[in-house]
């Protein structure tokens, strides 16, 4: 089942030139994990706006084609509405984040739903563990670096756990292990509760591992959709400005010069360690 | 030369983000700053522009004592490059943002002119010369901080995480600028995250933790010791790891480089079949 599914969708800001999306036709399925990658400017950010109907609601200019997010039409459904089914992690923190303290940020969200209380408290303190911010819990978001108002609005959107979690580049401000602490807290997510998750970033060295599809992006059009492993093994996707894990690259370069390491390519250096111990234990 | 001499900062608030740090950057010289989130990494370069003074100790910008000037005389030596683009541009277009530095250090239009024209497209941003800023996607916002920094062409370069937001492509180009910008005689200190990027730019690293330095020293040493990145909160770059885990073959350890990657495994794979 396709939670959001987009038919010819073509959007253009308010007085630009030209559309920053055009004629997106794309599906996610119900549980999938889903990178969204090109080079920058490439509509990414913008087609993400349109998953909980930011676009056109907030933004204005033109939207054409056809949105259903969750069942419901993103573009004519209230953002308020939709924001039970879609959470949306912004590429800037600072953008989304407004309480007075790391606690009331993460709250905001349960209490709009109507949660009692108990159940408040209880999804807050376990979004704040998951993210590693529950003793900021008291500070205000404001005062904080990056990485931390990253992982406040992460915490945020974990907390409402809605059927479909939106990502733009979510942990760019955050030191590497801890980015590598939050995919792995997503993941689990995904894989534990079902939630679809949708990811966008430019570091595949990171992230591609995690997810089962891709979706590539230039100039506001989808080039390639579909199985990570095989639309990263397409030698087209290198003459884009698309960051192919090094682990992938590597292992390219050893079959060009004729080591036989099997069909399956790596997407982590976990997996490549492995295909070439196979090859150096036969 | 930029020297820094026992630095220690303490904020309003008390907290005291760095303590003693001394660090010497030679002209031309290409330094990466590490280290996790709260390390002191931002308020240390903050220092060598005098946007921050220490509590104690000093910092030298070419002989000049940063207490003993203001930003302003310092900015046209130390070019300073923010982490969040958002924090710096302002004007109503690129070209508006970029002449702006060089109106207030008194260029003639014709210069500003020509700068701006070097500047936009050394950085690929010559189609939006007459464009908002904020128009702009966050990477493209990060060119027209850098583009209005180097325009005034500072001796010494400081960039906060100038990768973020930027795709493979664009941080070749940054990669290749940087290499350009140093064979001119730069100095350029950049603090990241960016472990691959770093990797590929193989510069000195300078690895700080709670306010102090705890490592200095080739990148490749560095990035390939696996205890003292975790205690920094920084990943090995993807190819240290795969050799990180191919143990008990008898590879050597301090390898970050795909080539030199592709030929020891290469050489060893052929003797075996």
């Amino acid at each position: 089942m396709a939670v959001i599914e987009t038919r010819n969708l073509t959007y253009t800001y308010p007085s630009a030139p030209r559309p920053s999306i055009s004629d997106v036709s794309i599906k996610v399925e119900k549980g999938q994990f889903v990178l969204i990658t090109g080079p920058s400017g490439c509509g990414k950010t913008t087609l993400c706006r349109t998953f909980n109907g930011l676009i056109p609601h907030f933004y204005q200019g033109e939207l054409t084609g056809d949105i259903v997010v969750a069942g419901q039409d993103a573009a004519k459904h209230p953002t308020m509405e939709m924001a039970k089914h879609v959470g949306l992690v912004f590429q800037n923190p600072e953008n989304q984040l407004f309480a007075l303290s790391v606690e009331k940020d993460v709250a905001f969200g349960l209490e709009n739903l109507g949660f009692s209380r108990e159940e408040m408290r209880k999804r807050v303190d376990w979004a704040l563990n998951l993210t590693g911010i529950y003793d900021l819990r008291e500070r205000s978001p404001h005062e904080m670096s990056g990485g931390q108002q990253q992982r406040v609005a992460i915490a945020a959107v974990l907390a409402m756990q809605p059927e479909i979690i939106v990502l733009d580049e979510p942990t760019s401000f955050l030191d590497p292990l801890s980015a590598e602490k939050i995919f792995e807290v997503i993941h689990e997510f995904n894989q534990k509760l079902g939630i679809t998750v949708v990811l966008v970033e430019h570091r595949l060295d990171l992230t591609a591992k995690y997810a089962d599809h891709i979706i590539i992006m230039d100039e506001g059009k989808v080039c390639f959709d579909g199985d990570t492993r095989e639309i990263l093994s397409k030698q087209e996707t290198r003459l884009m400005g698309v960051g192919i894990p090094k682990a992938t690259l590597l292992y390219e370069m050893l079959q060009k010069d004729g080591a036989k390491l099997g069909n399956t390519i790596p997407l982590s250096s976990e997996e490549l360690a492995k295909i070439v111990e196979e090859a150096l234990g036969r | 030369m930029l020297i820094v001499e026992n630095v220690r900062f303490s904020y309003a608030s008390g907290v005291e983000a760095l303590k003693g740090v001394s660090l010497t950057v030679k002209d031309s010289e290409f330094v990466a700053i590490m280290g996790q989130n709260g390390a002191g990494k931002t308020t240390l370069i903050k220092h060598f522009n005098g946007l921050l003074k220490p509590t104690s100790g000093s910092v030298r910008i070419n002989g000049v004592e940063t207490t003993k000037t203001s930003v302003a005389t310092l900015a046209r030596d130390v070019g300073f490059v923010f982490q969040n683009p958002d924090h710096q541009l302002f004007s109503e277009t690129v070209d508006d943002e970029i002449a702006f530095a060089l109106k207030n250090f008194g260029y003639e239009a014709e210069v500003i002119e020509k700068r701006i024209t070097w500047a936009v497209n050394l950085l690929g941003l010559t189609q939006y010369r007459k464009t908002s800023p904020f128009m702009l996607s966050g990477g493209e916002r990060k060119r027209v901080a850098l583009a209005s920094v180097l325009a005034w062409d500072p001796k010494i370069l400081v960039l906060d995480e100038p990768t973020i937001g930027q795709d493979h492509r664009q941080k070749e180009n940054l990669r290749q600028f940087i290499m350009q910008m140093q064979t001119q005689g730069k100095t350029i200190v950049m603090v990241t995250h960016d472990v691959e990027f770093v990797a590929e730019c193989n510069p000195r690293v300078v690895l700080m933790r709670e306010g102090k330095i705890v490592a200095d020293g080739a990148g490749k040493e560095i990035l390939t010791n696996p205890v003292l990145l975790e205690q920094s909160s920084i990943v090995l770059p993807q190819i240290a790891q795969v050799f990180a885990k191919l143990t008990g073959q008898g590879f050597p350890l301090d390898i970050i480089d795909i080539y030199e990657a592709k030929d020891l495994l290469m050489e060893k794979l052929r003797r075996r079949s």
